[in-house]
């Protein structure tokens, strides 16, 4: 099946030469949920104002649903609902109106069983007449997912929709989303927090400084986070791993800790054999440490990658 | 055409003007009732008639520019401003609407307001003076063509502006003085020789000396001569909005 966004060679340059995207290539299926994680001033959320038509890109092309952003950008926009970071919300206005408003606004007839949908799944029904600025925060941000879903779009963009929000409306949101993804919506969100792409995503794309450094599964990264390492910390730090334990897989760190990356899942980790080995050598134990890599970890190394890769160049 | 966000945006405008109607017609018409003491009662009674006609009538037309100008000039830009300023104007960049849709809905909108404020004022100055309007038809014609184009150049400052401050500069800085000295109050004749060459590089001149016509038959400049300045303000609008969305100039980064 085509994807439902393709982003190909996108690049941005702002006007003072930063580059913010450098080359961007990207092929979103629909239906899934695609977390973008990355620091600030990865280029996030220039990515997404792209694609959703609030900036203008400097090279490459960007379709939506195969229609062009730029040629084609009714029929492109038409398939897209944004939720932007910053909180913009008409203040004065009653709930109800500001959602009827953005669905005119994206030429779409009237529908009223459409936004009391909209309203009731975001729990926003009872407060549809309640002007916006008697609204707590979290029930704003709600107004603006329910901005975003008032015109039927096939993919939703959703820019750190947890950004600064406490975290029992975290798992609300999160409910939320997974109810969308329920109804066939594509997701796109931007999250500093490696928890939620963990718990949302159905792959994970790493930005970083104007590149996307990969995109994976989120299955398959688990699967590395599933792994473990086991240091050994010696009582007398050793010049060399012993035959027995280099065999093995066991490595020797900077620091003289015997290392040993081992699967959590497999039948057999081989930590008794290990153990067995250090005795037979003689060697004793002065501590033992294991510790899981984490999406963060994962991460990190990614960026710090980066970072000794463009130090080398 | 995107018909239906062009009549969200409008709606989305008007309802905006209806909740503060209070103060939409309120100021309007105290502000002219004002004048009408000042120039109508207090000064006016000394003057008596300019080129035939009472003063107090005379000063009607200019009166109404003064106040439609300012309405569509600050109408429009709050319009499109305000949105940029909270940040909803993300909506509307990101909806399946082109310039021309996002032009119409805000500059409609913008542009109805003043002609209701303009025809309000009509009604309160009815009540302090005796009007007859001779070209009632041509006095509409200039109301909305004046309403819609500076409408669209409010709409230009709206998204130029930087803050309220700059927001408010151009209406009181440009406007006021223009108006004060396009002959709002006075015939352009009344003037001293030098000052009256200068005043025809005034463009709200051909505006109020048009409009007077409408009401009076009886002009600064010829009619044509007035249409002709109001259509090329608007074109001129009209260029400065194309080009400002196709670049994307303080719209889009």
């Amino acid at each position: 099946m085509a994807p439902i966004i393709s982003v190909k060679d996108l690049t941005k340059t702002y006007e003072n030469g930063f580059e913010a995207l450098k080359g961007i290539n990207l092929d979103i299926e629909e239906g899934e949920v695609l977390a973008l994680l990355g620091p600030n001033g990865a280029g996030k959320t220039t990515l997404i104002s792209i694609i959703c038509g609030i900036a203008n890109k400097s090279g490459g092309s960007v379709t939506v649903g195969g229609h062009d952003i730029t040629r084609d950008f009714r029929k492109a926009r038409d398939m897209i609902g944004l939720v932007p970071q910053e909180m913009a919300v008409e203040v004065f206005e009653k709930v109800i109106d500001t959602v009827k408003f953005s669905r005119g606004l994206f030429g779409k007839g009237k529908d009223p069983a459409h936004i009391e949908r909209v309203l009731r799944d975001l729990t926003l029904w009872d407060k549809k007449d309640n002007r916006i600025r008697e609204l707590s925060g979290g029930m704003k941000r709600r107004v603006m997912i329910a901005k975003a879903l008032s015109h039927e779009p096939r993919v939703l963009f959703l820019d750190e929709p947890t950004a600064g929000v406490d975290v029992e409306l975290r798992k609300e949101m999160w409910d939320v989303m997974r109810e969308l993804k329920k109804s066939g919506v594509t997701i796109i969100l931007t999250t500093h927090y490696i928890e939620e792409a963990e718990a949302m995503a159905d792959r994970v794309g790493v930005i970083s400084k104007g590149e996307l450094l990969v995109v994976e599964e989120t299955d398959s990264l688990m699967k590395s986070l599933g792994k473990k390492v086991l240091e050994i910390e010696l009582d007398k730090p050793v010049d060399d791993v012993p035959p027995a334990l280099a065999q093995k897989g066991v490595t020797l760190s900077p620091t003289g800790k015997l290392v040993y990356t081992y699967d959590t899942a497999a039948e057999q980790t081989g930590i008794t054999d290990i153990l067995a080995d250090l005795k037979k050598a003689g060697l004793r134990l002065a501590d033992l440490s294991t510790k899981q890599s984490s999406l963060e970890d994962i991460f990190v190394d990614l960026v710090a990658q980066q970072k000794a890769e463009e130090d080398a160049a | 055409m995107n018909l239906t966000a062009v009549a969200s945006i409008y709606k989305f405008e008007m309802a905006r003007t209806f909740r503060s109607i209070f103060q939409s017609v309120i100021s309007p018409v105290v502000s002219t009732s004002l004048y009408f003491v000042v120039f109508g009662a207090a000064i006016g009674s000394r003057i008596d008639t300019v080129e035939g006609i009472q003063y107090g009538a005379f000063i009607v037309p200019g009166l109404m520019m003064l106040q439609m100008l300012m309405q569509s000039v600050t109408n429009a830009a709050l319009g499109i401003y305000f949105p940029k300023f909270i940040g909803t104007i993300y909506e509307v960049q990101s909806a399946p609407v082109s310039v021309i849709e996002i032009v119409m809905g805000y500059v409609g909108a913008a542009a109805t307001k003043s002609m209701m404020i303009g025809l309000i004022i009509l009604a309160t100055a009815s009540l302090f003076v005796d009007l007859q309007i001779q070209h009632p038809l041509a006095m509409l014609a200039f109301m909305v063509l004046t309403c819609i184009s500076f409408a669209l150049f409010g709409f230009i400052i709206g998204i130029w502006a930087g803050n309220f401050e700059q927001l408010n500069l151009i209406p009181m800085l440009v406007i006021t003085p223009l108006v004060f000295l396009g002959g709002a109050f006075y015939s352009i004749s009344m003037l001293p020789e030098a000052w009256q060459t200068i005043a025809l590089f005034n463009p709200v001149v051909y505006l109020v000396s048009g409009f007077r016509w409408s009401f009076f038959s009886m002009s600064d400049v010829s009619v044509g001569l007035s249409l002709l300045a109001i259509a090329g303000f608007l074109i001129l609008c009209l260029a400065v909005i194309t080009w400002i969305f196709k670049t994307g100039w303080k719209l889009r980064s």
